[in-house]
């Protein structure tokens, strides 16, 4: 994180409320919103013409109010890869983070429930995550998606499975360790054990993490 | 054009209406005592080998006998135009083979009213036919011909009541069939009619009711597609309205708790906080209930596989469809889906189920199965009975096997055809 810049953010809301109120938090954190508008032609438009840090996006807007947020981050990271997108939704769905997970390789995305908002400080460090290269992926997808039993996450451990749930959330091992109350020795060993099983070879790809997580909310 | 019409026309007597109805009323006869013999062997051979089993399916035969005379009726009355075409009502067996389509038969009313018909024209209506084709065209083309006979034979026996053997006498029978053969031409035309008119009385579908069978479906569809735009409005007024300031509050309340040094105000604020992120997570799971979204925007199997990822108990989704359905038919399969999961949930006790389907000839085809203690029924729970209904406006089917013990199998046939996704 650059403490000498505040990082730049082009938002989108159709709710003026909600986006006033979301310009006043990410202000106070810090943040700079360099644009705040209200429909995806707008948004793809703002990203263009101050070519932000981070994009904060609402999936459902004008015109159609169907899913044109969410296609918008989805062009986003195809024109500008590697752009730090966090998509806000009504409500998490599977459907909806496979197509933004699928852009790009997965790194630099977040897809929250809208409601994550109000727990202000989760919000902001999700953001944080995302705009360092992170994913983060919503705990009611994660705990959706757990209740599955499907191979490769079959071999998995019960705990194996909490802390790539964990991980998919986008918490360090730290942050981890201090959830399960373990050590953090403890969290990288079944880190190393999760890689293995789901068959990601020690490499130089610096990504593992993200993968291990991307081939889990594919199944 | 009827008969009756024709009668009142001018031209009747040069027309073809005579004819047909003699053909008609001829053709009545003829059928009707080959039908006559028909049944009564039919009884008489099956009745008498009824005690060696051979006799049973020739009377069960012999109780169809009703379809194909029904049949036939029908289409004289259809050829010969005399009066209006009435139209069957049997029912479509809702499985193939010979075996279903005998019981559909043997149970419905139609199948006996016609039986009843065939006997009735076995025992009644022929005789009249060929009574009134006899005086009404018969007697008066003997009386025309009694000239010739006398010429040839000498004699002629008018009705087999009086011998006609003079020129004078002979020449006054042929003027008297002369005019009797117009007057009977009239006769024709009305017996005709009033033979079809019992054929239609008899054999007709119940046009009235069927009218307003039709009317109710319509106002039935009516209702469903009301029912769905409602709910997309309702579900895009709580979108747009109270969930959007639901969460600004809850923003709001947050970055209240920010501000304020710990203390009694900071635990107010904190449970002001935890009480609207509440009710904004129920207003989540009420507005999905509604209407859920990843239906409307990417199809059934996405909404499917969604439906087993909540549900409590883990669910195998096997759907293999060829794009996106009618929104009707994505809506009415997805609640079906909805609810048998909701079912096995609670009431089964299963550990597993499976959500298959697909589309083939035409129709979408879901089954949810589970391995549950069964005895599910279709007439207990008001749910599966509503969705049944939904399905049946669509023209669809939804079946439950669930014996007691288990395994519970429920499954929706829609007929359909895939559409291009809407952009």
């Amino acid at each position: 994180m650059p403490a000498d810049r505040a990082l730049r953010i082009v938002l989108a809301e159709d709710s003026v409320l909600l986006r006033d109120g979301l310009v006043g938090l990410l202000t106070r954190f810090g943040y700079e919103v360099v644009a705040a508008v209200g429909d995806a032609d707008a948004l793809l438009a703002a990203v263009a013409e101050h070519t932000p840090d981070v994009v904060v996006t609402d999936v459902r807007m004008p015109p159609g109010f169907q899913d044109e947020g969410l296609h918008a981050a989805v062009k986003l990271r195809e024109e500008r890869p590697g752009l730090p997108v966090l998509v806000l939704s009504q409500y998490v769905q599977r459907a909806y983070a496979a197509e933004l997970l699928d852009s790009g390789d997965g790194t630099g995305v977040g897809y929250l429930l809208k409601d994550r908002v109000g727990q202000v400080e989760e919000f902001v460090d999700a953001l944080r995550e995302v705009a360092a290269g992170g994913t983060v992926v919503d705990a009611e997808v994660v705990r959706q998606l757990l209740r599955r039993r499907r191979d490769p996450l079959a071999r998995l451990t019960p705990r194996e499975r909490e802390v790539l749930a964990l991980m998919a959330e986008g918490k360090s091992n730290g942050a981890i360790a201090k959830a399960l109350v373990v050590s953090e020795a403890a969290v990288g060993k079944h880190i190393g054990s999760i890689l293995t099983k789901l068959d990601l070879p020690p490499a130089d790809d610096t990504h593992r993490r993200v993968l291990a997580v991307l081939a889990y909310l594919r199944g | 054009m009827t008969v009756w019409q024709a009668l009142g026309g001018r031209g009747y007597l040069r027309s073809a209406w005579p004819w047909r109805s003699v053909a008609f009323l001829a053709s009545g006869a003829l059928f009707g005592a080959v039908v006559l013999v028909g049944i009564v062997a039919g009884v008489a051979v099956g009745a008498a080998t009824a005690v060696v089993l051979v006799g049973l399916p020739l009377l069960v035969l012999t109780a169809l006998a009703g379809i194909p005379v029904a049949a036939v009726e029908r289409w004289r009355v259809r050829t010969a135009g005399v009066g209006a075409a009435p139209a069957g009502a049997h029912r479509v067996p809702d499985a193939p083979g010979l075996a279903r389509w005998l019981v559909v038969r043997l149970k419905e009313p139609e199948t006996w009213r016609e039986l009843a018909y065939a006997v009735l024209l076995a025992l009644v209506l022929w005789p009249l036919d060929a009574l009134v084709v006899t005086f009404a065209a018969g007697v008066p083309l003997f009386l025309l011909a009694t000239p010739l006979l006398v010429a040839v034979e000498g004699e002629a026996k008018v009705v087999k009541l009086w011998t006609v053997d003079t020129w004078p006498a002979a020449t006054g029978a042929a003027l008297a069939g002369g005019v009797l053969l117009l007057a009977g031409a009239y006769v024709l035309g009305v017996a005709a009619g009033a033979r079809a008119q019992v054929v239609k009385a008899l054999l007709g579908a119940r046009g009235h009711d069927s009218a307003r069978v039709a009317e109710l479906v319509r106002s039935r569809v009516r209702l469903v597609d009301a029912f769905e735009a409602e709910r997309r409005r309702i579900e895009r007024d709580l979108h747009d309205g109270a969930q959007q300031r639901l969460v600004a509050l809850t923003m709001r309340l947050g970055l209240a708790r920010l501000d304020v040094p710990p203390g009694p105000l900071a635990d107010q604020l904190a449970t002001a906080h935890g009480e609207a992120e509440k009710a904004l997570a129920e207003l989540r799971e009420l507005i999905h209930g509604i209407h859920p979204k990843v239906l409307a925007d990417y199809g059934l199997e996405a909404a499917v596989a969604d439906a087993a990822d909540r549900s409590a108990i883990p669910v195998d989704v096997h759907l293999d469809l060829p794009g996106r359905l009618s929104q009707p038919v994505e809506s009415a399969a997805y609640f079906v889906v909805c609810e048998a999961l909701a079912n096995v949930g609670r009431h089964s006790g299963a550990s597993r189920a499976v959500v298959s389907g697909g589309h083939d000839e035409g129709r979408l085809t879901l089954e949810v199965r589970d391995d549950g203690r069964g005895g599910a029924d279709l007439a207990g729970g008001t749910g599966l009975t509503g969705l049944a209904d939904r399905v049946s406006v669509l023209d669809g089917r939804l079946f439950l096997s669930s014996p007691p013990g288990g395994p519970t199998l429920l499954r929706v046939e829609i007929p359909c055809r895939p559409t291009e996704p809407c952009a």
